[in-house]
């Protein structure tokens, strides 16, 4: 196949960041609220994932190796920060429902994962390819679990009333609560399904977040043990 | 300015906007190292340590040079930095000065680096305009109520571990169904008038 389609695929299916890697749980439950909500996280993550993949593979040879998280994460910084700006001045409607967790897609560790595990080791249009695949992936997560948490919440759909006016709306389930029912069910559904997904791992170690702390935790369980 | 007492600070972040269960913030280490109560604890305290000092040094940063300066505008990419290069001199601390110390938190140092909830917490600092007492005790209140959640799951855990599971629920999914249980129960503080 097509190394840039398989990119766009693998970040789609095979690696969906959200459903089978787990990562970036943060935003992925607390900005479900609404399929739009998901939607504008989504592509504004993407924005970061594709700039931020693109730049740190150009800089990849210019890096030295001691020093490329704090230098990644500073290059991840600035773009969160312009993409905050441009919301804030072009879609303050989605600036003003997504709020603090525009700033935190900084710490999103689907960005410092992919840095660190790709765009950091394979050229720039290649990893440009693979921020978009990525970055589709985590948007069609984040709008598929919007959506569900829409419809049975509020009864619509982007804002469009879809069901009819005799559903009782459960309000549940666009609170904090319904983010956690909707995405342990997400999970119970991937392993009936027998897909492999990360979810268990993250229970029984640690964090396993981003790359860094993953290979840290790794190194202190296998002392342990 | 903003003028909320400390006490109606201390509610609100450590209960009613529980860090984890109402705002999500720190879900992967909430996820992640909740297997034993003794382990959570240790990480809620290394937590409220490090959300203490990064509180302090941030509302400091901002108030005395970013604001000042019209550089507000930089506060993400300087408080990651902050937090990032202040957990490393907390740890390197530890080490030299406290050995019983850094032996019971300094594993999860490194954790709380890409822990959104710290980030979170200087932000927000920011944005409700918390001076530096306000900010400081903010940053407790929420890690306090960051380990209050943490523990209290690792104890519901450490009883589902005795439980025959469905098949399918085992693991994440079982978890993620107490942590919506226990946001419901925490749904209840908002009722609390202030």
């Amino acid at each position: 196949m097509n190394p840039y389609v398989e990119r766009i695929k693998n970040g789609l299916i095979t690696e969906n960041p959200c459903l089978v890697l787990m990562l970036g749980m943060c935003p992925t439950l607390a900005v479900t609220t609404s399929a739009t909500n998901g939607f504008g996280m989504g592509l504004s993550t993407m924005a970061v994932l594709v700039m931020g993949n693109f730049l740190i593979s150009l800089l990849r040879k210019a890096i030295p190796d001691s020093v490329r998280l704090p230098a990644f994460i500073v290059v991840v910084a600035s773009l969160v920060t312009v993409v905050e700006l441009v919301t804030q001045a072009y879609i303050p409607d989605l600036y003003a429902s997504l709020g603090l967790y525009i700033p935190l897609i900084v710490v999103n560790c689907i960005i410092l994962g992919r840095a660190e595990a790709y765009a950091s080791k394979n050229p720039p249009l290649l990893s440009i390819f693979d921020g978009i695949g990525m970055g589709l992936g985590f948007t069609a997560a984040l709008v598929i679990l919007g959506l569900v948490r829409e419809l049975l919440g509020a009864g619509t759909a982007f804002g469009v009333p879809v069901l009819p006016a005799s559903y009782p709306n459960i309000a549940i389930f666009i609170m904090a609560p319904g983010a956690f029912v909707i995405m342990a069910l997400v999970v119970a559904v991937m392993n009936a399904l027998r897909i492999k997904t990360r979810a268990n791992e993250i229970v029984e170690g640690c964090d396993g977040c981003c790359a860094h702390c993953a290979s840290r935790c790794h190194s202190e369980e296998a002392k342990e043990s | 300015m903003n003028n909320t007492s400390l006490i109606t600070i201390i509610i609100t972040s450590a209960l009613v906007n529980n860090v984890i269960l109402s705002q999500f913030l720190g879900i992967c280490s909430f996820l992640g190292v909740s297997r034993q109560i003794k382990t959570s604890f240790s990480l809620g305290c290394a937590v409220i340590f490090v959300m203490a000092i990064a509180s302090a040094v941030a509302s400091l940063l901002y108030d005395f040079v970013l604001a000042p300066l019209d550089l507000a505008y930089l506060q993400t990419i300087v408080f990651i930095l902050v937090i990032a290069a202040l957990v490393q001199i907390v740890e390197m601390f530890l080490k030299k000065t406290s050995p019983g110390l850094y032996q019971a938190l300094g594993i999860y140092l490194p954790l709380i680096t890409t822990n959104c909830a710290v980030l979170g917490v200087a932000l927000n600092n920011v944005t409700s305009t918390y001076n530096l007492a306000q900010s400081v005790v903010n940053g407790v209140a929420t890690a306090a109520g960051y380990t209050l959640a943490i523990v209290l799951l690792a104890g519901i855990r450490s009883q589902i571990d005795e439980e025959a599971v469905p098949g399918p629920f085992k693991g994440a999914p079982i978890v993620l169904l107490s942590a919506a249980l226990m946001a419901i129960a925490f749904m209840g503080f908002s009722g609390i008038a202030l």
